[in-house]
């Protein structure tokens, strides 16, 4: 972990944080050796003088002197060692130069690849992170290594090049063409002012003859010209100018485990360019799919992750067969240009089963199918096998199979014997058919076949006349021997296709349910983190890897969740996953950034509608520090990570939705608060100040009562304002106490005499009562509030109740009134806050807080509270109900004489 | 004809401190008045009063630090007020030393009433009449005889232990840990539950109607207090 190499995280993040890209300039050339660095370096002084801070990040002058006079002046940021050396002076060293800033850094050759353990496998992906951070670039490029037209260069030069570049890069960039004419290159190659690796000199002698170069030439000016054809066309979509599509062109290319799929794919971007169309590179999955051996699932992700490289959209559908899926497909996506491969096929295959492009023209109706051959074989990358060893297992069985299917040709073969008295020959052979038709079905066409040969042999032996010998007297019986073999034909057809489908059946369905398990785990969570902790737990179960999930902030991503529980994460790790969030793509090890990480991190992002953008990063890594992912579980790993992003995003949308929610309901309090306030301070306040004014004229006994009756409501109302502010605070300190529910009664009768005037206080508390422990305070004011209440709507003159009872499992103290009671089905309501029961009588003066504060303050205590009406006489019964827990038990008397 | 007494006013807000002076004055106290705590220890020095009401919460110092200052250094009777959540407060000044309490808002006569009890109970430490009568209720402490309309009533020895606590200072609150202090000796048995279930049966014995009681009075969360302004006598 402490090589040099290690990818500075702090450079990351602080390169992550700058907003505004660099811009790229890329020194295009037809070939090595037309003068783009020259031209590059001499762009870069001439912006050096004009005051630019220009600074060269890797320049390769291999020796030629007018190339390093210019150097000379620069200031060089000097190359990164690489662990393990040999590869000349070292990598450019993308740290050095995000820490000195300049404002244009030189960067030769864009398509180098860099050596193993940099942060990036390739140069370009470091000229994106420059750019990313505000820097701008120069660069130069020869066309041959221009991602899509790499397989066209390599049909007329035979030279194929490993390094290649996206065409996105060439996207963004402006692009100078370094153009000589080709007799003038040829000429500077033979003075020597071209320089050629060593290695490679004899395969580059073919490249640069005459024809070649003009054609490389051509190609270099036309991917200029297309590339300001983007731009212009770019702008245009910014600025919404319509119209200047090609009206409504889509292109679908199907792919293949195969090799030369990366040819379809390249012509498909090319034609899309042309065509200025979207395109999609799909792969139906058949059943031979599950026969794949792990090099060609590695070469169809490969296809897949090139088209998107390229900027295709990329799918894969299952289907039974390639015509059916394509064809659904293509009308699905409502394609209009469709490119395949010609099979590589043998001739015999295509007559039997008829060639895919055949039945495809032949089903798709209005679509253009373009049918490419398959050019990869002649330029087939180096290193790679030539053809794949032939499949052993699949085709040919196991050798049980043909023993099974030996052993009940053998057993048919007895049993005929035995029954020979008794049946007729014919229905001999018919006999045989069973063990044919079993082997066909069950161990395919091969064990079949062997299985008919062998009935065959045995019904001609056994039974035929002349018995013990293979020769046949009769013609007829040769017909019985031919049906069998063609039962075994058949049958082992249907049965493959049936064994075959039920496979992918089975596979999809696997999938389809640890899909739809996943998908319940998450539904399942009822919070943020709960859903995060699922995820990690259902990916790590699906999958058998190790999982973690961060989430971004300001100060970096945090570990909210893991599988098995993690507590820390390497700096590397923190930097791969910061990374991933940034640029919204996978980091970390088997991606293609910050590749030192154990982990994988693939972004979470939010469905593009919303503004949330990346919600996390999800990190895979294995126990024993493996390659996270098998590649054949990437697409089920993606479908979870689409889940996972799907139900992360809800989250979210759902919390943000109780926000905006509990903000209304504040909202709502908040302005039924002033009402109540303005209402309750006022009246009370108006009143005083009234009767003062009068009472300076006029000194008399009833207004100084009236001012004191107001100034006592208007005190209680206060009070009451700073219980729920309390309550709301959530700062109500909960005592227990021993209390006598009769002093509790009488002191909140004592304190409420003011409100009750006119009413006689009945108190039905039995002196035998339990003491009960509460907050004395609490309890206090559920009582002269609920007293209170009373006094106000009691119909004048009628006693107010105050009573007892006592329940199997609780003490109800109830307030009963005489008066219009409670207005139907609004018994739960009067509890609300600031609720003011419409109707009749319900509407008098009061502050609507009352009520609430019992509740609030029984539930604070563990009690409930509750309002009903009564008939008998009629009125409302509010009854705090204390609960068994809170019952002292009678204490003995010997306790205490 | 009621002694003229001097009460000191230890309080911040001019105006309740000028109510507090006229409410005094009707009933023939004088009056001197401190806003704040240092002043109130310089009147307290120079006044010698025989009553302070003293607010709790003051500008430059926490009331309660007072109640002890002003109970070692002078004889007056105390009297703290207090705002009605804090009843904490309450319990702590009363066990600190002060003679009572009343809270804000309080009504003049109501804290007339607590001065004048606080200033009987004052004149009464150490002499005072032996025998103390509330309602029909009669208590000699001396002679351990407690009679209900002229008849005995017969109290177990913690029943008694508890009226005579309340009884030393009749209509002075007396907290709970006051009263179980001098009831239960051993700290461990001392329960407000235990004493709530003296006071029922006290009540049992002494009151008329239970349910309404009008000789010893429940103070919420802080104590008891003999009732002595339900006697029109007092």
């Amino acid at each position: 972990m402490n090589e040099p190499s290690r990818p500075s995280p702090e450079a990351l993040l602080r390169s992550a944080a700058q907003e505004g890209r660099g811009r790229l300039k890329i020194f295009l050339g037809a070939a090595p050796g037309v003068g783009k660095t020259w031209e590059m370096l001499t762009e870069g002084r001439q912006r050096r003088e004009a005051g630019v801070d220009v600074v060269i990040g890797v320049v390769e002058t291999h020796g030629r002197q007018e190339t390093e006079a210019l150097v000379v002046g620069h200031e060089i940021v000097s190359r990164r060692a690489v662990p393990g050396g040999g590869q000349g002076a070292g990598e450019m060293d993308i740290d050095a130069i995000l820490e000195r800033r300049p404002q244009l850094v030189l960067v030769d050759e864009l398509a180098h690849s860099n050596a193993s353990g940099s942060r990036h496998p390739k140069r370009y992906q470091d000229v994106e992170e420059l750019l990313a951070t505000g820097i701008d670039v120069y660069s130069t490029l020869n066309i041959q290594h221009v991602e899509s037209l790499n397989d066209v260069v390599a049909s007329f030069t035979r030279v194929r090049v490993r390094e290649t570049v996206p065409d996105g890069i060439l996207e963004q960039a402006e692009i100078e063409v370094v153009d000589i004419p080709p007799d003038e290159l040829i000429d500077r190659l033979k003075d020597g002012k071209v320089y050629i690796p060593h290695e490679a000199t004899r395969a580059l002698a073919h490249f640069f003859s005459k024809s070649n170069l003009t054609a490389l030439r051509e190609l270099a000016l036309r991917r200029a010209a297309q590339a300001v054809d983007a731009q212009m066309l770019e702008h245009l979509r910014a600025h919404a100018l319509a119209g200047t599509f090609a009206a409504g062109e889509r292109i679908v290319v199907a792919v293949s485990e195969q090799d030369h799929a990366e040819g379809l794919v390249r012509a498909a971007k090319r034609m899309a360019d042309a065509l200025r169309a979207p395109w999609t590179a799909v792969h139906i999955e058949t059943q031979r799919d599950s026969n794949f051996r792990d090099a060609e699932r590695l070469q169809l992700a490969d296809t897949l992750a090139l088209a998107s490289r390229l900027g295709g959209s990329t799918t894969s559908i299952p289907a039974a067969s390639v015509v059916e899926g394509l064809h659904a497909f293509s009308v699905e996506a409502r394609a209009t240009q469709i490119i395949i491969g010609k099979s590589s096929r043998s001739w015999w295959f295509e007559k039997r089963h008829g060639s895919v492009v055949d039945r495809l023209v032949r089903t798709i109706g209005d679509v253009a199918v373009h049918v490419l051959p398959a050019g990869g074989s002649s330029v087939r990358r180096a290193g790679q096998p030539a053809r794949h060893p032939p499949r052993t297992s699949s085709r040919w069985g196991k050798p049980a199979d043909y023993v099974w299917s030996l052993l009940a040709v053998a057993a048919v073969t007895v049993s005929g014997r035995l029954l020979l008295e008794a049946i007729e020959l014919g229905n001999i052979a018919l006999l045989y058919l069973v063990p044919v038709m079993f082997a066909a079905a069950t161990f395919g066409l091969r064990a079949g076949l062997f299985a008919g040969l062998a009935a065959s042999l045995g019904y001609n032996f056994f039974f035929l006349p002349p018995t013990g010998t293979l020769t046949v007297n009769n013609p007829e019986n040769v017909i019985s021997i031919l049906v069998l073999l063609g039962v075994a034909v058949v049958t082992s057809q249907f049965g493959a296709r049936v064994r075959a489908q039920a496979d992918l059946a089975r596979t999809s369905s696997r999938q389809n349910a640890a899909l739809a398990s996943f998908s319940r785990q998450l539904t399942a969570a009822a919070s943020r983190d709960e859903l995060m902790q699922a995820i990690c737990a259902e990916v790590a179960r699906l999958l058998d890897v190790r999982t973690v999930l961060l989430v971004p902030s300001s100060a970096g991503p945090y570990l909210s969740a893991a599988f098995p529980p993690e507590d820390r994460l390497d700096q590397i790790e923190i930097a791969a996953a910061q990374w991933a969030i940034d640029n919204e793509q996978p980091a970390g090890r088997g991606s293609a950034t910050l590749t030192a990480s154990d982990w994988l991190f693939h972004p979470l992002r939010a469905s593009s509608s919303s503004e949330r953008g990346v919600l996390g990063v999800l990190g895979i890594a294995r126990e024993d520090a493996g390659a996270p992912l098998r590649s054949d579980l990437l697409p089920l790993l993606m479908s979870l990570l689409d889940q996972a992003s799907i139900a992360l995003d809800r989250m979210a949308l759902e919390e943000e939705h109780l926000k905006t929610l509990a903000a209304g309901e504040r909202d709502r309090l908040r302005s039924a608060l002033l009402s109540s306030v303005s209402h309750d301070l006022r009246t009370p306040l108006t009143t005083i100040l009234s009767a003062a004014h009068e009472m300076k004229r006029n000194l008399s006994l009833d207004l100084a009562t009236t001012i004191e009756t107001e100034a006592l409501r208007l005190n209680r109302f206060i009070a009451n304002l700073l219980d729920m502010a309390r309550i709301e605070a959530g700062a109500l300190p909960i005592k227990d106490e021993a209390i006598d529910l009769l002093d509790a009664a009488a002191g909140a009768v004592d304190d409420t005499r003011a409100s009750l005037q006119g009413h006689a206080i009945e108190m039905e508390v039995a002196p035998d009562t339990p003491l009960v422990r509460l907050d004395p305070v609490l309890l206090h004011h559920c009582l002269i509030n609920l007293l209170d209440n009373a006094g106000r709507y009691a119909h004048p003159g009628t006693p107010i109740t105050i009573r007892c009872l006592r329940s199997p499992d609780a003490l109800l103290l109830s307030v009963i009134d005489q008066g219009p009671g409670i207005p139907r089905g609004q018994e739960r309501r009067v509890f609300e806050t600031f609720t003011r029961l419409e109707g009749s009588d319900r509407a008098r003066q009061g502050t609507g807080l009352g009520l609430a504060i019992v509740r609030a303050f029984a539930e604070a205590m563990d009690l409930t509270v509750e309002a009903a009406n009564r008939d008998d006489p009629q009125g409302a019964c509010f009854t705090i109900r204390i609960p068994a827990r809170r019952i002292i038990m009678p204490i003995e008397d010997g306790e205490l004489s | 004809m009621t002694i003229r007494n001097k009460v000191l006013v230890v309080e911040d807000e001019p105006q309740i401190r000028s109510l507090i002076q006229i409410a005094m004055a009707r009933t023939g106290h004088a009056t001197s008045e401190a806003g704040t705590a240092h002043e109130a220890l310089e009147r307290l020095r120079k006044d010698q009063p025989d009553v302070v009401v003293l607010d709790l919460g003051l500008p430059d110092r926490d009331g309660l630090e007072l109640v002890p200052i002003i109970k070692r250094n002078t004889s007056a009777a105390l009297i703290v007020l207090s705002a009605r959540e804090a009843s904490e407060e309450k319990v702590a000044a009363l066990d600190l030393g002060a003679d009572d309490y009343i809270t804000k808002p309080f009504d003049t006569d109501e804290l007339l009433a607590r001065v004048r009890v606080a200033l009987r109970n004052r004149s009464a430490r150490g002499s005072g009449d032996p025998v103390v009568n509330v309602g029909d209720v009669s208590i000699d402490l001396p002679e351990r005889k407690i009679t209900k309309g002229g008849r005995e009533v017969h109290l177990t020895r913690r029943e008694f232990a508890v009226l005579s606590q309340l009884a030393k200072f009749p209509g002075r609150v007396i907290t709970h840990q006051q009263i179980m202090a001098q009831v239960w000796p051993n700290e461990a048995e001392r329960h407000v539950e235990y004493l709530r279930v003296l006071v029922r049966a006290l009540r049992q014995k002494l009151e008329t109607d239970p349910q309404r009681p009008q000789v010893i009075g429940n103070e919420m969360g802080i104590g008891y207090r003999l009732k002595m302004d339900s006697n029109p006598a007092a």
